[in-house]
């Protein structure tokens, strides 16, 4: 009896000390992918296509973590949450990160255990509503019925325009965004809130005959700085996912993309010289191989590239630039130096 | 010297059976304290190494997002706390409306299965052996997606007296308000109320020392609890107004509305479950003697008499049991309301709030707690009910 009573003992006593598992880059390392949690379908940020590959800003940012991480930007396992089961997923270590258009917000990074690791997208929430409403501006929708997705900060931003403007509303709240597009298509609600992004992303989802019977309105009601988060306590994953993500727009700044990457090793330029890991701090800190940097760029672009190829001009959403435009070309994209 | 005979007490002490059970019936109790002790310890140190807030303070935040249905008044500017009893209120509404529901679809549907007539016995075993075989999920889609999806727009909606009006928002009723000082309109209702179940618990006195009923029971208690509170109202000059619903730019708005949630999740669940009921109903029929049903009949009783009188009290011994795990099984499956959206508490707390907070330990505790507490106090009533019609025996 007393033996198995101290034998269950000492397994409990070995699961509190095992509680402080190895670095994730250790266990990414070890397992040879990085697990990324995505949005479950939203095109633009991350959809998977007929032959199941994964697409999407959010997605290559993922992408853009594995090849600095293991040196091949292949090397995901993408793992699709709900906007309610992310944060859940993310704590208890199912992923290694979440890159899946979240709003950074003082509850997220100070009480949930997490950690932003930057901007990816700056964005605001709108609102669309179908043309024949004849609806102008926001200030006009008094008693209407809004589909929004639960457990997002838009669900709160909504409460609070609708309360300070001192209208009224019905929330008619789905799971996922495609069930909120599912929801406005079939006229369970007049409106339909999310970020600007996702409303134009998700108008190409409805069985409308033209998008153009959709209009987004012209009032943005909140700020929604969207970026990946990893998980609090593990400095150097933290520090790699910041930098891949600061890699990217330093890429992009420096005029550096997939395909004059190469060309540029020759480059007399001394901030391209420390991009490239041929001089500089290189990978050392984040315990990188020096060329991490470069492999981004090489396997998955700099970040106007990125943005251009799903979201921008070249893909079917036709977003502009904005303030998602490099500081020196007119937008807030600001990313700390190479030194 | 005494320590020996310390040793041969504990060897006396071990070798008798009584003494040993207790030694490893406490040791055993123990073993589990400790590991629960071990288990929460281990969470609380996890949740403090990854900087998780824990505890209940998140409760009183004000919540900050809106729900289409509350039972109670709710705004954004209320608390998680709040947010709480909403869900579970609206839990309790799809509950109960669908145990009622179910039970009185399941006996209809149990009662016609073993109906002389061919075609109704054949309809109610092709109802049960559909809606029992199919996946409660799709049965939920089928209804909100397939059936309540499809209505009109708001502007186009299908309109019964410039007073119902039903399109894919939901059905919109006129609402009964009262005005004036209704407390005396109340008062005579439950002064009523409480005369009858008093005249019933005496008729049901005379009738088992006399044997016989007492007469029009029945119809007096309808009528006076109609017009007693009526009349007495209308004295103290209380008005009854109906609020309208309204076209509004967007919805119709006032009156009282049934959000498609609602009903096609009351819909699947009550459909479900009473193609279930209907099974238990049946088998318990069927377990009464057929004698019991000749003689009944021999005695010149007619064929809903013998039902009603001789074979449903006895079949209910046998149906109580099962339907107990019928309605549990309900109240639980309430919470696939997530699927479309209607906000019962798995929705609106374990999800959104939990979501918005991220206490997932302590929401998710709270949550389960709820559905054990109501299983609980349904089973509790059910077994009570049980043991009162169970057969008395000398």
């Amino acid at each position: 009896m007393t033996t198995v009573v101290t034998c269950l003992l000492g397994v409990l006593a070995g699961s509190v000390t095992s509680a402080n598992a190895a670095s994730t880059l250790e266990t990414v390392k070890e397992k040879g992918f990085v697990t990324c949690g995505v949005n479950t379908g939203l095109p633009g940020f991350s959809s998977p296509d007929e032959k199941g590959h994964w697409t999407g800003m959010d997605v290559d940012v993922c992408r853009a973590v594995a090849a600095a991480a293991l040196g091949d930007a292949k090397k995901v396992k993408f793992i699709p949450l709900t906007a309610k089961e992310r944060f859940t997923a993310l704590q208890s270590g199912e992923i290694d990160l979440l890159s899946r258009n979240t709003t950074w917000t003082l509850t997220r990074d100070a009480t949930l255990g997490l950690n932003f690791a930057g901007v990816a997208y700056y964005d605001g929430q709108g609102f669309m509503v179908k043309k024949s409403l004849d609806v102008r501006s926001a200030t006009e929708l008094s008693g209407a019925a809004v589909c929004i997705q639960s457990g997002t900060t838009t669900e709160l931003n909504l409460a609070d325009y609708f309360r300070l403007n001192g209208m009224k509303y019905d929330p008619v709240v789905f799971d996922t965004s495609d069930g909120v597009a599912k929801g406005f298509d079939a006229g369970r609600c007049d409106v339909m809130t999310s970020d600007q992004s996702q409303l134009y992303a998700l108008r190409l989802r409805l069985r409308l005959s033209k998008p153009s019977e959709a209009i987004v309105l012209p009032e943005i009601i909140s700020k929604e700085p969207l970026g990946p988060l990893v998980r609090q306590g593990d400095d150097q994953w933290f520090n790699i996912v910041k930098w891949s993500l600061s890699a990217m727009i330093n890429a992009e700044e420096l005029g550096l993309a997939r395909a004059n990457i190469d060309n540029n090793k020759m480059s007399k330029d001394p901030a391209i010289q420390r991009f490239l890991g041929l001089d500089g701090p290189k990978g050392k800190g984040m315990e990188l191989s020096d060329d991490w940097a470069w492999q981004i760029v090489k396997q998955v672009g700099n970040y106007g590239e990125v943005f251009d190829r799903n979201v921008g001009m070249g893909s079917p959403l036709k977003i502009e630039r904005g303030i998602n435009n490099l500081w020196n070309k007119g937008g807030i994209m600001y990313a700390p130096p190479f030194r | 010297m005494l320590k020996v005979s310390f040793k041969t007490l504990l060897a006396k002490c071990w070798r008798d059976p009584v003494w040993r059970g207790v030694l490893f019936q406490n040791g055993l109790i123990l073993v589990i304290v400790l590991i629960g002790y071990q288990i929460i310890q281990n969470t609380l140190h996890n949740l403090e190494t990854r900087g998780i807030s824990t505890g209940f303070d998140f409760l009183s935040q004000s919540a900050g997002f809106g729900i289409i249905q509350t039972l109670i008044e709710y705004d954004e500017s209320f608390s998680f706390g709040r947010t709480f009893v909403v869900g579970f209120l609206n839990t309790l509404l799809v509950s109960s409306f669908g145990v009622v529901l179910a039970t009185f679809l399941g006996f209809l549907v149990g009662i016609a299965s073993l109906s002389s007539n061919w075609l109704l016995a054949r309809l109610a075993g092709a109802y049960v052996e559909c809606f029992r075989n199919i996946p409660l999920l799709l049965q939920i889609f089928f209804w909100y997606f397939a059936v309540l999806g499809v209505l009109p727009s708001p502007r186009e909606s299908l309109v019964w007296g410039d007073s119902l009006f039903l399109n894919v928002r939901g059905i919109y009723l006129p609402k009964p308000e009262l005005s004036g000082d209704t407390s005396i309109f109340f008062g005579a209702f439950v002064f009523v109320l409480l005369v009858l179940v008093a005249l019933i618990w005496v008729g049901r006195r005379y009738k088992r020392q006399s044997g016989r009923t007492l007469p029009a029971m029945k119809t007096l208690s309808v009528v006076s609890l109609i017009t007693i509170p009526l009349i007495a109202g209308w004295l103290s000059g209380v008005q009854l107004n109906w609020d309208l619903p309204v076209q509004g730019r967007f919805n119709l708005s006032g009156g009282l509305t049934l959000i498609p949630e609602l009903v096609a999740l009351l819909l699947a669940l009550s459909i479900y479950t009473a193609a279930f009921i209907a099974e238990v109903v049946r088998a318990g029929i069927q377990s009464v003697s057929s004698g019991q049903r000749e003689a009944a009949a021999a005695l010149g009783l007619r064929q809903g008499r013998i039902l009603k009188l001789v074979v449903i009290p006895q079949a209910m011994r046998v149906i109580i049991p099962p339907m107990t795990n019928q309605y549990l099984n309900l109240i639980k499956n309430s919470s696939l309301a997530t699927a479309i959206g209607y906000p019962d508490l798995v929705n609106v707390f374990a999800g959104t709030t939990l979501n918005q907070t991220g206490q997932a330990v302590e929401v998710i505790a709270m949550t389960m707690a709820v559905y054990l507490l109501i299983s609980l106090t349904v089973s509790l009533f059910m077994n009570l009910y049980n043991r009162y019609t169970a057969m008395v025996e000398r």
